[in-house]
């Protein structure tokens, strides 16, 4: 009985790895391949844009509530189609191009932004079995392929022939480039733990359990601090509050987007958020145990719901941040890349050394914890410190 | 404490978050076309034209002066004056509107117009809900559109109505007692030129 059970079980949760090999299985051989890749594709897309849907109304309803607002309330119940109306409306509007505007870069940018954003989903693995392409360099490839949106961000700037696009790319940029090296930087410690740069192999070494603990590596000190740093890294590089100053809507309007209406401007939005969804399954494949289980006794739900449980718990905290944390300055937002960010993920470098080559037990975790936290707290102390309130001055305004 | 900001403004929004769903005195939006909130005295928009009494075309209280044609900043006043007179509201034989017409896509809301009509003719309505399918000819309003009675004006403006009535009350008051001072002294005069021929007569015998 226990053996049919797990059967089941393990039927239930490769169901749609199953079902898309019974479907290509009647093809001639030489399409196999290739028509079972495009049904993944097929699936990503729809799945990922759904996701994108569901958490624009989510995002605005849950923005709304915490600014004692209702959100939208209109549209189907409790305004939950307020997204297809938005598409209606979106695809209606007219499209308008500057006439200054460098046409094709222009029309160009919002394509190519939606699909480096999609490109980055090949190695998410989002289910057992389930990734597109099993790269043994994948960790490489999604940064890669993640710094193909900068270029789209810098063709949509510079084509539009605005000032405030100019303002808003330029500024996307060196936020995404400052904020890249920590986001690498961070997530090295986890491949330097498991001794592979394929995502398939990250998280098959984190889907173990000791007694009912996973050995998920957001439960150690360094995997704690990178999980930390990774994701502070990683709403910056979605310009997300509160670092949404290439957007900036009180100074520079919708900053490199400002020119594009219509659809294009909901593609941007798409790329936006497509982008937001994979640095946050990448987080969830490096430190959070990617589709396994949290407890050993869970293992028998599919492991893709793990997995989108587990983004949309990032998705909800991703909200929650931007509903509470008012826009940096530019300053600031730079000097807390390279001044804060940059030294504490190398220093957690050293620290994932350190537990490496340290006996397990106890004093490896007080030893590693000290190394974070106390220099962690030296460094923003002296930072604060460095700070002088004065009145400033700004060279050609007098 | 290093971070305690930002976990005090989380724990703040989460409040908000769980606090909107338990008491609805967090939420204060007004769900604007099934619920509305009483108008204040103050608000206003665009012109409207008093009329007294039943008839709008009668007791229409515009004399056709072209004062807040000349005032109206942008020029959105279009008057046509009439040849024949009726009487106003102070019952005084004056001229009326042919035409009286308001673009109100131009309209800028100053109330310039109102402060300059010396007749009371014209007032600030409160009615916001003017969305036409017409860009040109729904947003020029004619005569008839912008003629209300003054039982509406006074339902709007409460205040501001009570002053303009009796100022009008007044005013009608004294027309009125020159009227029967005029009637009088003819009345008079008739009298007396009456009782002079029968003296004359008188006299004559
Ligand atoms: S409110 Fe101002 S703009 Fe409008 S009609 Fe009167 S004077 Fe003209
Ligand atoms: S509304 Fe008043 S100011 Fe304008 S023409 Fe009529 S009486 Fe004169």
């Amino acid at each position: 009985m226990t053996l049919s059970m797990f059967q089941a079980i393990d039927q239930i949760d490769q169901i749609f790895v199953t079902s898309q090999h019974r479907l290509v299985s009647d093809l001639p051989a030489e399409f196999q391949s290739i028509s079972s890749a495009i049904l993944s594709v097929i699936a990503i897309v729809l799945v990922f844009a759904l996701l994108f849907a569901i958490t624009t109304v989510l995002e605005r309803k849950g923005l709304g509530r915490m600014q004692n607002r209702y959100g939208p309330n209109r549209v189907g119940p409790c305004g939950f189609f307020q997204p297809l109306a938005d598409g209606v409306k979106s695809l209606t509007k007219e499209d308008l191009v500057p006439r200054t505007a460098d046409q094709l870069v222009h029309f160009l940018a919002p394509v190519l932004l939606v699909m480096a954003a999609f490109l980055a989903y090949a190695v998410l693995p989002v289910g057992r079995n389930m990734v597109l392409v099993n790269l043994n360099a994948g960790v490489l490839y999604f940064f890669a392929v993640g710094s193909l949106v900068e270029l789209a961000v810098f063709m949509a700037g510079w084509s539009s022939r605005n000032k405030y696009s100019l303002l808003g790319a330029m500024r996307a940029i060196a936020q995404m480039i400052s904020y890249e090296v920590p986001l690498v930087l961070a997530s090295i410690v986890v491949i330097m733990a498991a001794g592979s740069l394929s995502t398939v192999s990250i998280v098959d070494m984190q889907a173990s359990y000791t007694g009912i603990w996973p050995h998920w590596f957001v439960f150690t000190p360094w995997g704690f601090a990178g999980f930390a740093l990774f994701m502070i890294a990683a709403t910056a590089e979605s310009n997300r509050s509160p670092f949404d100053l290439p957007e900036g809507e009180s100074e520079i309007i919708a900053g490199y987007y400002i020119e594009y209406s219509g659809f294009k401007f909901a593609l941007f939005f798409l790329g936006e958020y497509l982008g937001m969804f994979a640095t946050s399954a990448m987080a969830i494949t490096l430190f959070l145990g990617g589709w396994a289980a949290p407890f050993s006794f869970l293992t028998w739900i599919p492991s893709y719901l793990w997995f989108f449980a587990k983004l949309v718990l990032l998705i909800l905290i991703f909200i929650w941040i931007r509903g509470t944390l008012p826009r940096l300055r530019m300053d600031q937002l730079m000097s807390f890349a390279w001044q804060f960010m940059l030294p504490m993920t190398l220093l957690n470098l050293f620290v994932a050394g350190v537990w490496h080559f340290m006996p397990a037990g106890i004093v490896r975790w007080l030893v590693c914890i000290a190394l974070l936290v106390a220099p962690a707290i030296l460094l923003s102390r002296s930072l604060k410190q460095g700070k002088k309130f004065a009145v400033r001055h700004y060279r050609f305004a007098e | 404490m290093f971070g305690e900001g930002i976990l005090k403004g989380l724990a703040e929004t989460a409040r908000n978050f769980f606090g909107s769903y338990v008491s609805k005195d967090r939420l204060t939006t007004v769900q604007f076309p099934e619920q509305r909130l009483p108008q204040i005295e103050a608000a206003r928009n665009f012109p409207f034209l008093v009329y007294d009494g039943e008839d709008w075309q009668q007791g229409m209280r515009c004399v056709s002066c072209f004062i807040c044609e000349k005032e109206c900043p942008p020029k959105c006043i279009f008057i046509e004056k009439s040849t024949d007179k009726k009487p106003d509201a102070v019952g005084k034989p004056q001229f009326y509107p042919k035409v009286f017409n308001i673009d109100v896509s131009v309209c800028m809301s100053c109330q310039i117009c109102v402060e300059v009509c010396p007749f009371d003719a014209i007032k600030m309505d409160v009615a916001f809900e003017h969305s036409t399918n017409n860009r040109f000819a729904g947003l020029l309003w004619d005569k008839k559109e912008l003629a209300k009675p003054n039982e509406y004006y006074r339902q709007i403006h409460p205040i501001e109505a009570a002053a303009v009535d009796a100022a009008l009350a007044e005013e009608r008051a004294k027309v009125a007692a020159k009227a029967k001072a005029a009637a009088d002294a003819k009345a008079a005069a008739i009298a007396a030129a009456a009782a002079s021929t029968s003296v004359e007569v008188a006299t004559e015998k």
